[in-house]
């Protein structure tokens, strides 16, 4: 049965064994391996769930690449490791590589000897026998708290910034050559019921590139999405190689004369492509029309410095100050171009 | 060792296509760079000059054009 330390943590990645885990029989050995009756569907359920996947398998890694190919499985996986190292390891390359906590990782084998090596080394791994396939998908651990646009297409979003960062790595010549390659389209829109949970999501994780770290609930979400005395906006970026999802959100407290930002905040996926400038434009252009004057707070914690500069270069000044709570101004008068590399949608 | 505009030019050649910048250019009011490089630009000058870029030093009139960033480290010297 199913066994490790830390068990409540819901599970991010799965990884599987191939030989008599995945498909039946040995690759190496045998003429003709097929997929275990239930593995195809425990796949594609915990990728509409936005559980990842990945594979530590003994094999030959070019082999078993092409026998997922012509089982059309192989693009589900993040990081296989496919390789003669001992599974604890490559268990450990997936965690460092997707960049989760190893608590966080279940592994599924049919070898006893597997499971413990791993189990060993990693003991807060959820470790699985493969006997036990068809019930993975009803684990508690494996049913996240709720399912939103983006944790459906999470596995795709890895994969696309995976072909960004290759590109990006190889690129020569200034940043803003390359950003120009990329085709970005930002939309910014007030947050619909959709986005909510997203929205809810982005306030408890993003701790850097976040201006107060002020966490609302879904219900205090939805009361200010509908209340005619704040905005609430969500930001998505796609550019050729795919989407990036919801990354953005912005709280701004509508009173008389003046707007005021409570939190704004960004995903670390878009800390290189501009997107804060852009959004904190936008905000200035929208007060700027209404008439009103824009402040934001600000709540400096030890990670959170680079948005404070994000403040400070779009023209906010510091206004008040009491221990690390700041309120900064801005000073509508300056003008600013939107970058050229980036296309915005909005309401 | 070059001259300091020189040093903030070749950074700044690493973000940006145009070499040919004017000195007084505002470079975040045209749009041409974003936050992380604001990030890095502090760092730069903060690592390079062994310069300490306090909160009230942050400010947009320091480092908007290669001028600014130059007599902003010049003063802190």
């Amino acid at each position: 049965m199913a066994s490790g330390k830390g068990k409540d943590h819901k599970i991010k990645c799965l990884v599987w064994d191939l030989d008599n885990t995945l498909w039946r029989g040995t690759l190496l050995e045998d003429q003709e391996v097929t997929p275990h009756p239930d593995a195809r569907a425990l796949i594609r359920t915990l990728d509409d769930r936005g559980i990842l996947q990945s594979i530590a398998s003994k094999n030959d890694h070019a082999l078993a690449e092409k026998k997922l190919r012509q089982l059309g499985l192989f693009d589900y996986f993040l990081y296989p490791q496919i390789n003669w190292s001992a599974k604890s390891e490559s268990i450990q390359n997936i965690a460092t590589l997707i960049n989760i906590g190893i608590d966080t990782l279940a592994f599924i084998d049919d070898q006893a000897f597997e499971r413990e090596e791993v189990a060993f080394s990693h003991p807060k791994v959820l470790t699985i026998d493969a006997t036990e396939i068809a019930q993975v998908a009803n684990l508690a651990v494996m049913q996240p708290h709720f399912i939103t646009e983006d944790s459906r297409r999470r596995r795709e979003m890895y994969q696309s910034d995976l072909r960004r960062k290759d590109v990006e790595d190889r690129f020569e010549g200034p940043k803003d050559a390359f950003l120009e390659t990329l085709n970005m389209v930002l939309t910014i829109q007030r947050a619909k019921q959709d986005d909510l949970k997203r929205a809810e999501e982005l306030t408890q994780r993003t701790n850097q590139l976040n201006t107060t770290a002020y966490t609302y609930d879904y219900d205090e979400l939805s009361a200010f999405s509908q209340s005619p005395d704040y905005l609430l906006l969500v930001a998505g970026l796609e550019d050729k190689y795919g989407t990036y999802g919801k990354i953005g959100l912005v709280l701004v407290e509508k009173r008389e004369k003046t707007w005021l930002i409570k939190l704004f905040l960004m995903s670390c996926r878009v800390m290189s492509r501009g997107v804060g400038t852009v959004m904190i434009n936008y905000l200035r252009n929208m007060a700027r029309a209404d008439g009103v004057a824009l402040e934001a707070e600000f709540v400096q914690n030890d990670r959170n410095r680079m948005m404070y500069m994000t403040y400070k270069f779009n023209h906010f000044r510091e206004k008040e100050k009491r221990e690390n709570w700041i309120l900064l101004e801005n000073d509508l008068s300056r003008e600013q171009a939107y970058p050229q590399y980036m296309r915005m949608i909005t309401e | 060792m070059g001259t300091i505009e020189e040093a903030v030019r070749g950074f700044l050649w690493q973000f940006i296509s145009d070499q040919e910048v004017e000195g007084d250019h505002d470079l975040f009011g045209s749009g041409m760079v974003n936050s992380l490089f604001a990030m890095q630009l502090v760092l730069f000058v903060e690592k390079q000059y062994g310069i300490t870029v306090a909160n009230e030093d942050l400010d947009y009139e320091n480092f908007k054009s290669v001028n600014a960033i130059v007599a902003f480290i010049q003063s802190k010297q």
